[in-house]
Parts: structure tokens; C-alpha cells; sequence
């Protein structure tokens, strides 16, 4: 670690950059380029860490650690949550859908891009202080030190935002009840009084392979029945048919049977 | 005494109210009260005329402010009158004839069950008159022009069921309109000129104004005066009129109303008199209608139109005097009186056949009516004699004045003048004779009507033939009592001036000259329409007769000229309001809107684009603090 | 190695994230564009942090990264409740403020 000031750092710092960095750069373009928005997020996760060695590298231990255990650990998670929540298999089109966006998009990131990388080599940044001499007092404390004295208005109103960040989640999720839930009774009533369904509806599975709630029952003519899955897989596609494998199964089993039952003519 | 001229007016202006406001509760009794509001007014004219008549030549003139009108600082109208020689004559003549015409409507107008509105139109129309006559500003004097135009309109049109007087009543207002936008341009001229449009003080500071400003408010005056009295250009009214009833066309449209342009020239002859150019004009405008007049009136069968050509015609001949300046305003205003009785008494006479015909109007459905209506017929031949100027009658005087004075102006002018009254001496002659043999001489050729009445002539009630009698009375001596001792001259020179001018010719020439006209006039009509039979249906006739019967193509010009005129212009106007004005006005509308319509793409509603142009601006931002920080 | 080339990796990734957020549609993505971002300054935080030889820089990060924490949390309830409304979450279809 660089405890001198000097412009140039060591050598394996310099092979750890070039070949994270291109990795995180590659991280960084799957997370946009990636169709399905899981494996966006995980593309993020991995820039996200490699960004925290950067950080660790570059001296600043606590965020670092901080980096993995908030962003790649909580906020990714609350990434991942919201995209199961959306659909997991959902893949995005990619397709541009408003006229010359991308052009536009694409021009300006490479002026935006070109000129940020002007003014950095403009600026003439060549000289380290490092952080040996601030480190030395130990890291955590110099950070608490700043945090509680310096930044301390500051970080009682990031804690003001935090609270109110989570008040506002929960009131933006919160759906209120206009009216009563209906009993179990009034239900049963209703039921009776539309005559389409009475008796509950048939569970989903067949035999004891294939229990899981994607798999619809089957008919006894084998067709699966569309009833026996819920109303959401149903909506999303995610149903998995398995009437062809079942009747193959059955085949086999009579065919089986069939032949044991021959044979045991047969030995009689 | 001159707190009596308000009354003139007050008194038909009161019978106007009183008849139109009244309801039909006055049905019975309308006639009576207008007529005698009349007669009051006549009254009152006469006892200021016996006072001014005691008074001396240069103390006539009386005045008498009411109030004031309109009392805006620099912009003040009076109501306020003027009674003077000029006037007076005209305030005689207007409730003199006005009150013989009321007299003579009580029996025309007898079935008529909108009577009692017919005499609140009447004294409307006189109180109007006399408020023109008598204003002692142009303000006042417009005033009263429009109100004669109103009456005038509302009694062409009194018999509004029928769609032509509907028509002609429309026709005459708005070819009025006209000659009054004439007038109201000539007083603001002389308001921007003189700062005022009071008589006295315009015709004052006539001196101090330059002669083309004076030229232009005469030819205004000028043009005012074509419309009220039916010369060229603006005489296609006239003809027209002839449908309202037949009391109000010997009214307004022969005696009074329609000799308000001479009377407007003669009154402003201060202004004309300084601008010889717009006199030259004058003169041009009487002679053409003159002649214009006399043609059209040799070719009508129309009775009524016959004689409004004739007004046309004689008209002429006043307004060429008035044009003539101090050598004719007397004659013309001398002409127009002797004028107001023989062709209101001629006019009278014509409505007193029609009464006895079944309202028929065609001459040459008449014929031998002599023996069945004697009195018509001799105040009708007393009026015929007068106005194709019979030695002796009024016709004789006044007109063989105007033909003198013609003379008078001196040079080649002269000469044309002088033969152009002469040659309409002549044609004037020859078509009263037509109208004269026609209706009381030859052949019975009437018809049964539309409803199969076979007509029965009778001689009309006393109502209508006393006022006939006493119009034809005036169109016998009225001419020699105003010409013996020239009394007339006299009465009017200290008002109108005058010089005596200096004809080339006797006045025995120009008598004698006129009498081989007048002979030469009768003997040709004799000859076509009295010794020979005059069929029923008109033969087809020269090109001139036809022209004639069409009043010279008067509407046809107008219609070509000014109609499709109008229309074009109009068509061009709204061409260029759509592609030009509308074009750069919707051209605006329509560039913004597209530019609008463009730049609304930009508002595309996607997070995403807002995005974008967020981002382009960033860029643009680092690049602008790159290049400060560069410089 | 000159230890700038962290603020040109920094302006590479925030680059590509910005980019990002402008051609993808699905919400939940450009949130993580959005982070990836944040990440890049983050990145040229520790980075000037480390030049200067002051802290001040990582504090901000970690000030940056409770301001994305707080971010991300109210993000995605907002996408949570609109993919409810909506059964989508692209953020195309929220178009209403459109003519």
C-alpha cells in the first residue's frame, strides 16, 4: 500500500488495476447490455466488489468493507427481491422503441466520455499525498473523528434521510383497504350464488413426481388442466406441461405391466 | 314675431307624432288633424310673410335660435333658424302645395286603410322640408335632408305589399345615400376650411379660402344635389318613385322634395359663385339631365313616369339656372315655384284619371277621357299649357327667363346653353302634347283590369278636384304676377344678388324662338298622336324610343357599371383578403404551428428522451468549461 | 502506473452507466445504472481522497452511499407499486405527460 507520496504506485497495484479494471469495465457494460435484468444485477454486484478492492487498494479500508456488506450485500439484494417480484425469466426487449434514442444516447456518452477524459488529462494530476500519514492514527477513528465533528450535521441528515427514505418505502407499498375483507361465509355464499366453481379447485401435480405448483393436474384423459395452477404463473407463462412425459409414463407403465402379467400367464 | 318660425315646423312635426304615436283610435279622425296642422302651418307662413312683406328690403331676414344642439367646445351647432326671402318662398310653397295635397289625399287616399300612417308620413315629410328650408346651418340643413330622404322612402314604399314599391322605395334611399355622403363630406370640408357651417359666417370667409377647396365643397354640393333631385348621374330613382302613391309623387317627387338641390345650390350660391369650375360642372349636370329627362319622358307610356321625366327634365332647367350663377338663381327659383304648381296640379290631375281608370297608368289605355272628366281635364290642359310655356302662363315666364339667361352667359357657352333649353323647350312641347292627346283625346281604348272591371271614367269628389282647380289657378297667373313689375326679382335679388348679364340676342329673339319650338313640339306630336288612331300595344319603335323606354339604360349602366363593378371589387377585395392578408396571417399561424408541432416531438413523453437531452446538456456544459478554462 | 487512471476507469463507468440509464428500458435496470454511477464517483471520491492524503473524500462517499441507499429503497417502491399498476415496469410506458 502506498504510504509515501510519489506518482507512480507499485507495480502489482498496477497489474491488480489493469486486470480488474477490465474486468469491472466489462461488469459495467453486461449490467446495461444484459437482456434479462438478473443478470444485470449480477454483472453490478461484480463491478460493485471489484470497486471495493479498488477502494481497499486505494487506502480507504472502511469503505471498502462498507461497499461489499451495504451495496453488494443489502442494496443488490433489494435489487434481486424487486426483480423476482417482476419476474425472474422476464427478458426486456432491447429493441429501441423511440426514434434516433440511441444514436443520441450513444453520441452523447462518447462526448460526455471524450471530454470528462480531457479535462481529467488537463487537470494534471500527478501528485500522491497518500494516505500513510492520516492512516496513522488509525483509519476507522480519523473517519469517526470527521464524521462526528466536521460532517456531523451532515450525518444527522443523511439519518433523517434514511428514516424518512424507509417511511416513504413502506407508505408507497402500503395499500390501503377500502373496505372489509370478505368472511369465509360470505365467500362460500358467493360461490354457491355464481354456480361455476363449487367445491375447491383441483391441486395442482401429478402422481409424486411432479408435485410442484407449476405442473397442472392432468385430466383422466391425460390433458393437462389449466385450473390447477395458480392465476399468476398462469399469467406469466410459467407453467411447465408435463402431460406428454405423463402419458409416456403411462404407456410405459401399462406396457410394463402388460408384459409382466405375460409373463406371469406365461409361467402359469 | 320670429319666435312663429319654430311653429312652422313644431305644428306638422306635432301632427307626425300624433298621427304615428296615435293608434287607431285617430283612424277616423287622422286625416283631419294632419291636413289642418298643415293648413296651421300654412297659416303661420302666411302672417310671416304679410310681416316681412311690411318690413323693408334689407331688414327681411328674421331669426330665431332654439338652443343649442350640439354644444362641444369649437364644434357648436345651433338650432337655430333662418327666415329670409329665399326661404320664405320656399316655406310657402312647401306648406301651400303640402296642404292642397293633404286636402286632395283625404279622397285619394279614401280606401286606403292605412290612411291615418299616409298623413303622419306627410307631416313628417313637411316639417322635415320646412327644417331644411329654414336651418340657418349646414348641420341643421343635412338634418333635415335626411329627414325628407326618410319620408321619402317611407311613402315610395307606402304600398310596401307591393314588392316593386318595396324595391323602388329601397332603390331611392340608397341612391339618395349617395348625394348625402356628398353633403356630409361638403360640411366637413367647410368645417376644416371655416371652422364653422353656419350660413352667415361660411359665406363670409368664402373670400379667405382657396378657390380648389371651394371647387371641392361645390361639387359635393353639387353631388348632394343630383341625389335629392334626380340628375345625371343619379337620377335613377326618380322613375322609380312613381310607385308610392300618386299625392306623394306630385308632393315630393315633382314640387318639393325633390327642388331641395336647387335650393341648396341657390343657398350656397356664395360658394359656387367663387369657384367657377364647380358652376361649369353645375351647368353641365342641368343641361344633360335636361334633355336626359325630356327623351326618356317623349318615350313612357307610364303616365306617372311620363311626368317624372318631365321633372327630370325641368329640374334640369333650374339646376342649369342655379349653375348659371347671379344671372339665373332668381329664375331658377322663380321656375321652381311656377314649376311646384303646374307639375304638382299635373300630377293631380294624372292621379284623378288613374282614380277614375281603375288605377290603370298606361296613356294608351286612356283616350277621350275629356268628355267623362271635365274638371280634370281643364286644370290638367291649364297645367299642360303652362308648362310647355303658353304665352302667358307661368310655364311662358320663368322658362323663357331661363332660356335668356342661358344666352346671357355669354360666348360659345352661351350659344350651346341657349340651344340646349331651347331644344328642350321643343321635346318638352312635343311629349306633354303625347301625354295630353293620349289621355283626353282620340279613340276610348280602355281595358278591363286584371279582375275584369270594365273601367267607368267619373269625375274625382270635390276633395280632389278643389285643390286641382287651385293649383291650376297658380299655374295660370302665378308666372305673370311674378314677372309683371318684376316683382319676383325684386323680392329675391337682396338674398340671391343679381346681374343681368348680356344676351347676344333680344329678349324678342329668344321668345320668338321659342314659340317655332314650342309649335314645332306640338305640331309633331299632332301629327303622330293625334291624327292617326294609337294602337293599345306600343309598336316596336326607333332604337331611340326604345333606349328611351328604358330610360336611356340608365340601370342597366348602373347595374354594369356599379353592380358588377361592385361585385368585381368586392370579389377581388375578398381574393386578396383570403390569399394575401388571410395568407400572411395564417401563414404565421400556420409556421409557428408547425414549428410548434415540431418542437411538441421533442416533449415525446419518455423519461428516457428528457434523459437525453439532460445528458447532451452535461456534455455541453463540460465542454463550455473546458474552452473558459482553455482561453 | 499513475494512480489517475482510477479517475479515467471512474469516467469510463460513469460513462457506460449513463448510457446505460438512456437505451434501457426497464426501470429496474436503469436503477442499477444508476448505482453504477454512483459507484464511479464513489470510486473518484477514494481516489482524490488518496491524492489529497485527507479523508474528506471517503467521507463523502459514504455519505454518497447512504444518499444511494435511501435512493435505491424509495426506487423501488416506486417501481414495486407502478409494476402493480401497471404490470410493467418500463419506464416508456409511463408516458402520460405526453400530448
Amino acid at each position: 500500500m502506498s504510504t509515501v507520496a510519489a506518482t507512480v504506485t507499485s507495480s502489482g497495484e498496477a497489474v491488480q488495476f489493469w486486470i480488474l479494471g477490465t474486468v469491472a469495465v466489462i461488469g459495467a457494460l453486461a449490467t446495461i447490455l444484459m437482456k434479462k435484468a438478473v443478470h444485470s444485477a449480477l454483472s453490478l454486484a461484480g463491478t460493485m466488489i471489484i470497486l471495493a478492492v479498488f477502494y481497499l487498494a486505494n487506502g480507504a479500508y472502511f469503505l471498502g468493507v462498507v461497499q461489499v456488506i451495504v451495496y453488494t450485500g443489502a442494496i443488490m439484494m433489494l435489487f434481486l427481491f424487486v426483480v423476482m417480484l417482476v419476474g425472474v425469466t422476464a427478458a426486456d426487449s432491447l429493441k429501441e422503441t423511440i426514434k434516433g434514442q440511441r444514436w443520441m444516447a450513444l453520441l452523447c456518452g462518447l462526448g460526455f466520455g471524450i471530454l470528462l477524459f480531457t479535462g481529467i488529462g488537463h487537470a494534471g494530476l500527478n501528485h500522491f499525498n497518500g494516505l500513510g500519514r492520516i492512516n496513522s492514527g488509525g483509519h476507522v477513528e480519523g473517519l469517526a473523528q470527521l464524521i462526528f465533528t466536521k460532517y456531523v450535521f451532515a450525518f444527522e441528515l443523511t439519518g433523517a434521510l434514511l428514516i424518512t427514505a424507509a417511511v416513504g418505502a413502506m407508505v408507497l407499498t402500503h395499500r390501503e383497504r377500502t373496505e372489509r375483507a370478505a368472511t369465509q361465509r360470505e365467500l362460500a355464499e358467493r360461490r354457491v350464488r355464481e354456480g361455476v366453481q363449487l367445491p375447491p379447485l383441483p391441486a395442482p401435480g401429478v402422481y409424486a413426481r411432479h408435485n410442484a405448483v407449476d405442473v397442472p393436474g392432468l385430466l383422466p384423459d391425460g390433458t393437462p388442466s389449466e385450473l390447477t395452477v395458480s392465476k399468476t404463473l398462469r399469467a406469466r407463462g410459467q407453467i411447465r406441461d408435463v402431460s406428454g412425459e405423463a402419458l409416456d409414463d403411462l404407456k410405459a407403465l401399462e406396457q410394463r405391466s402388460a408384459e409382466r402379467l405375460g409373463r406371469e400367464e406365461a409361467s402359469k | 314675431m320670429e319666435n312663429l318660425i319654430a311653429l312652422l315646423i313644431a305644428a306638422p312635426l306635432l301632427g307626425a307624432v300624433v298621427l304615428l304615436c296615435g293608434g287607431r283610435r285617430l283612424d277616423r279622425t287622422g286625416h283631419w288633424i294632419g291636413t289642418l296642422l298643415a293648413a296651421v302651418s300654412f297659416g303661420i307662413g302666411v302672417a310671416l310673410f304679410a310681416d316681412m312683406l311690411g318690413r323693408s328690403a334689407d331688414d327681411r331676414t328674421l331669426t330665431q335660435n332654439l338652443y343649442t344642439w350640439i354644444p362641444v367646445e369649437g364644434f357648436q351647432a345651433d338650432m337655430a333658424f333662418q327666415l329670409d326671402q329665399l326661404s320664405m318662398t320656399f316655406v310657402l310653397l312647401i306648406s301651400g302645395v303640402g296642404t292642397l295635397i293633404h286636402v286632395y289625399s283625404i279622397g285619394y287616399m279614401e280606401h286606403d286603410e292605412r290612411r291615418r300612417r299616409f298623413f303622419g308620413y306627410l307631416n313628417l315629410f313637411v316639417a322635415a322640408m320646412l327644417l331644411l328650408v329654414l336651418a340657418d346651418n349646414f348641420l341643421l340643413l343635412y338634418f333635415g335632408w335626411e329627414g325628407v330622404g326618410l319620408a321619402s322612402y317611407l311613402l315610395i314604399g307606402f304600398w310596401q305589399h307591393k314588392p316593386s314599391a318595396a324595391t323602388a322605395a329601397k332603390k331611392a334611399f340608397l341612391v339618395n345615400r349617395v348625394g348625402d355622403m356628398g353633403l356630409s363630406i361638403a360640411i366637413m370640408l367647410m368645417f376644416t376650411t371655416f371652422g364653422t357651417f353656419a350660413f352667415g359666417p361660411v359665406f363670409g370667409a368664402v373670400g379667405e379660402a382657396s378657390e380648389g377647396m371651394l371647387t371641392a365643397i361645390g361639387l359635393m354640393l353639387l353631388l348632394a344635389a343630383c341625389g335629392k333631385s334626380a340628375q345625371v348621374p343619379l337620377q335613377s330613382w326618380l322613375g322609380d318613385a312613381m310607385e308610392g302613391p300618386t299625392p306623394v309623387s306630385a308632393l315630393i317627387h315633382a314640387a318639393t322634395m325633390v327642388t331641395a338641390g336647387v335650393y341648396l345650390i341657390v343657398r350656397s350660391g356664395a360658394v359656387f359663385n367663387a369657384a367657377p369650375d364647380a358652376q361649369l360642372v353645375v351647368v353641365v349636370v342641368g343641361a344633360v339631365t335636361l334633355l336626359f329627362g325630356a327623351i326618356v319622358g317623349c318615350a313612357k307610356d307610364d303616365i306617372k313616369k311620363a311626368l317624372a321625366g318631365s321633372t327630370m327634365s325641368q329640374i334640369g332647367y333650374m339646376i342649369l339656372a342655379a349653375g348659371l350663377g347671379p344671372i339665373g338663381y332668381v329664375f331658377a327659383i322663380m321656375h321652381l315655384v311656377t314649376h311646384g304648381f303646374f307639375k304638382a296640379g299635373l300630377f293631380l290631375g294624372a292621379g284623378s284619371v288613374m282614380h277614375g281608370m281603375n288605377d290603370e297608368v298606361d296613356m294608351r289605355k286612356y283616350g277621350a277621357l275629356r268628355k267623362y272628366m271635365p274638371v280634370t281635364f281643364v286644370t290638367f290642359g291649364l297645367g299642360y299649357l303652362a308648362i310647355i310655356g303658353f304665352p302667358g302662363l307661368s310655364g311662358f315666364f320663368s322658362k323663357d327667363m331661363i332660356i335668356e339667361a342661358a344666352f346671357a352667359k355669354g360666348g360659345t357657352e352661351g350659344w350651346i346653353l341657349g340651344g340646349v333649353t331651347l331644344l328642350g323647350a321643343g321635346i318638352t312641347a312635343f311629349y306633354m302634347t303625347r301625354v295630353m292627346l293620349l289621355t283626353f283625346f282620340g279613340e276610348k281604348r280602355w281595358q278591363p283590369d286584371a279582375q275584369g272591371h270594365e273601367p267607368h271614367p267619373h269625375e274625382s269628389p270635390k276633395s280632389m278636384t278643389i285643390p286641382m282647380v287651385i293649383l291650376a289657378f297658380g299655374s295660370v297667373f302665378a308666372g305673370a304676377f311674378f314677372e309683371i313689375g318684376e316683382r319676383f326679382l325684386t323680392w329675391l335679388e337682396p338674398v340671391t344678388g343679381y346681374e343681368h348679364g348680356n344676351p347676344p340676342v333680344s329678349a324678342m329673339t329668344v321668345t320668338a324662338a321659342t314659340m317655332v319650338m314650342l309649335l314645332a313640339g306640338v305640331g309633331i306630336a299632332w301629327g303622330m298622336y293625334g291624327r292617326r288612331p294609337v294602337p293599345v300595344l306600343a309598336p316596336r319603335g326607333s332604337f331611340l324610343t326604345r333606349a328611351a323606354r328604358r330610360d336611356l339604360y340608365q340601370d342597366d349602366f348602373n347595374h354594369v357599371v356599379l353592380v358588377r363593378g361592385g361585385e368585381h371589387l368586392t370579389r377581388s377585395l375578398v381574393y386578396v383578403d383570403h390569399s394575401l392578408v388571410d395568407g400572411v396571417v395564417n401563414g404565421t399561424a400556420a409556421s409557428v404551428g408547425g414549428l410548434s408541432g415540431r418542437l411538441r416531438k421533442l416533449q415525446n413523453g419518455y423519461a428516457r428522451s428528457y434523459a437525453v437531452s439532460m445528458f447532451g446538456g452535461t456534455a455541453i456544459l463540460i465542454a463550455a468549461t473546458l474552452l473558459m478554462r482553455a482561453v | 502506473m499513475n494512480p489517475v487512471n482510477y479517475l479515467y476507469l471512474a469516467a469510463l463507468l460513469f460513462t457506460i452507466g449513463a448510457v446505460g440509464v438512456l437505451i434501457r428500458k426497464n426501470a429496474i435496470v436503469l436503477f442499477m445504472c444508476i448505482e453504477l454511477m454512483l459507484n464511479a464517483c464513489n470510486l473518484a471520491f477514494v481516489a482524490f481522497s488518496r491524492m489529497h492524503g485527507n479523508l474528506d473524500g471517503q467521507i463523502i462517499a459514504f455519505f454518497t452511499m447512504v444518499v444511494a441507499a435511501a435512493e435505491v429503497v424509495v426506487g423501488l417502491a416506486i417501481i414495486v407499486s407502478l409494476f402493480r399498476t401497471r404490470h410493467s415496469a418500463s419506464v416508456d410506458d409511463a408516458s402520460l405527460m405526453k400530448l
